[in-house]
């Protein structure tokens, strides 16, 4: 693939990271001074960003295709000896649609966030915050190399750490904030250790070079860098066994939430496996690996999902679950690359849509997050509901909204790699229409079982908006890619493409997932609408159980990896204190015992002295006389 | 003359000198002591002196007259000053540099 220098409008391309860059340092430097118009700064900047990147997509559709990869250096950032790594930001067809996705997304929950965060006072810190997320996340998608990409991941983790423990005065949000970051680590030793690896097989980190020889490595190379990145992946993406911080995440002021879930963070871990697409296709157990984690993922994400009565968490369970969808098609190799990319604009889309919505229903319910003390609030919140519903329709899959092409697509690509992945993703399918109809049935239909002095009442416009704008997109979106998009050959070049035969017509695909959907919803329906939800929540079976418990993926946690480390600190502890210490003190005590005897010969009294001079003398005289015969 | 003799002479001055220092308590007579122990050994240097025909040990005991003069000049005034505050010149008397 040829690499085109950066020329005209592109040479801008900088500007799409230092705009939101500049808003951040300078909403977080100035001050109070900033108070007053730091938010509006803050939008302006991303939404500048995201005109910016319309703009550069138009001059890219204008490119044949393959030029339309385009690099610019900003300046050498490292050299040792033959080792060089540029500050470069590479502009591609994969790239590109990561940034319309994170600056249009990122500009709605901006917006939103003015009217959600109106009344906090730190009000610009959090858009502060915001915009060094939307900057950081921006760099990830943009650099050339895999440095500069863990520059931007880091950034990412920074941002989110700070963003999920914005009401730190909460403990329990301090709490999770540290539990994010830290379980970001772990997939962080992972990236940096795949970087470490890149640089001694290739002896270079840039995308170029890394992929151009990648064939010539050896496949046990490539599966350990490949297994390694799917570690900073399950990281970023909460992906299992790292999943745990995504559900805690939810202690962050909702916008939050939505620009994790739907723009930036979680969408890192399925970029990276799809940039690295040349290694996943030379290493066959690292693709596996990725499509086992990927589907006990989206499964754990659908079970919790489904017992949550917190909407936030509900929604939290739902995006381990879709996400899982993108990471399977990802690791289902070229037959889903494409699909991954295309269900993760549509998912942002309508997750952000889903998420601003029920931040919504929390900002006319005092903050209440327990979807057993909403219902009937379809009749107060006409453009919440109507919105809330079109990301609904999106996320369970029914045509013609924008989730049911994409996710249409990775189960057809998963039932060409085989019955039991395709089925599997079918039966996730039927799950997700039953949590999300609990989800509405619980919040937007039933009975009122609100707290006695709640008065819910619809957001400001500058919540709707942001609202209408998403669930246009979740809509017409997917149909708009598709169609007129074509998102197939505009990312072949990227991931590329490939189509395997199945046993099946497509249209037998379709009628299959739409069928099990249906059903999930209608069971969903019956068991939440149709019925009176009780607001104590029933005691339930095991499984619910151990779903309100995130699957005890913290007991699992505490057990593994906190409780055994408690104990060998505590271990360490006792030997430094007993031991090393009682050495130092000991050998101590004894000089101070020996020393406060032997001072004792100091008297004071100058004959004494004089006696044990003339001793001394003798004594040495003796020796003398003795050595001499 | 057997120059044996000249060293038991300093023997016993030098003894004399050493009991003197261990044994007195008047600071005058310790130094005096001290004194007699570097005559003593004056005594030495200038019979063996005498004995190997060259100047080496006169002049050494020259240079030892001095440093006692000099010795003497800063002890007497040392004495002089405790006296002074302790109405009292036995050497027993200020012990208190001790442990």
């Amino acid at each position: 693939m040829t690499v085109m220098p950066a020329e005209g409008l592109f040479s801008l391309m900088w500007l799409l990271i230092a705009l939101p860059l500049a808003g951040a340092a300078i909403l977080l430097l100035t001050g109070r001074r900033s108070n007053s118009w730091g938010p509006y700064l803050g939008v302006l900047t991303v939404c500048a960003s995201a005109i910016l990147g319309v703009l550069l997509l138009i001059q890219m559709m204008g490119l044949p295709t393959e030029e339309r990869t385009i690099a610019q250096v900003a300046y050498q950032w490292v050299f040792v000896g033959s080792f060089t790594v540029d500050l470069a930001f590479q502009l591609d067809q994969l790239s590109m649609v990561f940034i319309l996705l994170i600056t249009i997304v990122g500009s709605l929950i901006h917006i939103y966030s003015l009217g959600y965060m109106s009344h906090d006072p730190d009000k610009r810190k959090f858009f502060g915050y915001l915009n060094l997320f939307v900057a950081a996340m921006l760099l990830l998608v943009m650099a050339n190399n895999y440095l500069l990409l863990y520059v931007g991941w880091e950034g990412v983790g920074l941002a989110s750490y700070l963003l999920i423990g914005f009401w730190q005065h909460k403990r329990s949000a301090a709490a999770a904030a540290k539990k994010a970051f830290i379980i970001n680590r772990i997939g962080d030793v992972g990236l940096s250790l795949a970087i470490m690896l890149m640089f001694v097989t290739f002896g270079s980190v840039a995308f170029s070079d890394v992929f151009g020889s990648a064939t010539q490595a050896s496949e046990g190379t490539l599966t350990a860098i490949g297994l390694l990145l799917l570690l900073a992946a399950a990281g970023k993406s909460a992906q299992f066994p790292l999943q745990a911080w995504l559900l805690d995440a939810m202690e962050g002021p909702t916008p939050v939430s939505a620009l994790i879930h739907a723009a930036t963070m979680v969408t890192a871990g399925v970029y990276l496996i799809a940039r690295s697409n040349v290694i996943y296709n030379n290493a066959e157990w690292a693709a596996m690996a990725v499509i086992v984690v990927a589907l006990i993922t989206i499964f754990m994400g659908a079970i919790i999902g489904s017992a949550k009565d917190d909407i936030k968490k509900a929604l939290a369970g739902s995006t381990m679950s879709q996400i899982g969808y993108m990471m399977l098609a990802v690791g289902l190799g070229p037959i889903g690359y494409v699909f991954a990319i295309f269900h993760l604009l549509t998912h942002g889309v309508f997750k952000a849509g889903l998420f601003l919505g029920a931040g919504s229903v929390m900002h006319g319910m005092d903050d209440n997050v327990n979807m057993r003390r909403y219902g009937a609030l379809r009749s107060v919140m006409v453009v919440t509901f109507i919105t809330f519903m079109a990301g609904y329709l999106a996320i369970i899959g029914i045509p013609p909204f924008s989730g049911f092409w994409s996710k249409d697509e990775i189960v057809h690509a998963a039932f060409e790699r085989g019955w039991f992945i395709g089925g599997a993703t079918v039966l996730a399918a039927g799950i997700t229409g039953f949590y999300m109809t609990r989800m509405i049935a619980m919040t937007f239909f039933g009975k009122k079982r609100w707290e006695t002095d709640v008065h819910p009442h619809e957001s400001p416009a500058v919540m709707t908006i942001p609202l209408v704008i998403l669930a246009l997109g979740s809509t017409f979106m997917g149909m708009a890619l598709l169609f007129w998009g074509d998102i197939e050959s505009w990312l072949e070049p990227v991931v590329g493409y490939e189509s395997e035969p199945t046993p099946l017509p497509t249209s037998a695909y379709i009628g299959i997932t739409l069928t099990v959907v249906i059903v999930g919803a209608i069971i969903g329906w019956i068991s939440y609408a149709r019925r009176e939800v009780p607001i104590d929540a029933p005691q339930g079976n095991w499984l619910t159980r151990a779903a309100r418990k995130d699957l005890y993926g913290d007991a699992v946690n505490h057990a593994l990896v906190v409780a055994p480390t408690n104990y060998a600190a505590r271990a360490l502890v006792w030997f430094d204190s007993s031991i090393v210490d009682g050495c130092v003190n000991g050998s101590a005590a004894i000089v101070g015992g020996l020393s406060g005897r032997m001072r004792r010969t100091q008297s004071g009294f100058i004959r004494s002295y004089a006696l044990s001079m003339v001793g001394g003398a003798v004594l040495v005289l003796l020796a003398l006389v003795l050595v001499r015969i | 003359m057997d120059p044996m003799y000249y060293i038991y002479l300093a023997t016993l001055l030098f003894s004399i000198g050493a009991i003197g220092v261990l044994v007195r308590r008047n600071a005058i007579i310790v130094f005096m002591s001290v004194e007699l122990m570097l005559n003593a050994a004056n005594l030495v240097f200038v019979a063996f002196s005498r004995m190997n025909g060259n100047l080496d040990g006169q002049s050494v005991a020259f240079f030892v007259m001095v440093v006692a003069a000099a010795e003497v000049v800063v002890g007497l005034a040392i004495i002089v000053q405790v006296f002074r505050t302790r109405q009292s010149a036995s050497i027993d008397e200020p012990n208190l540099l001790k442990y």
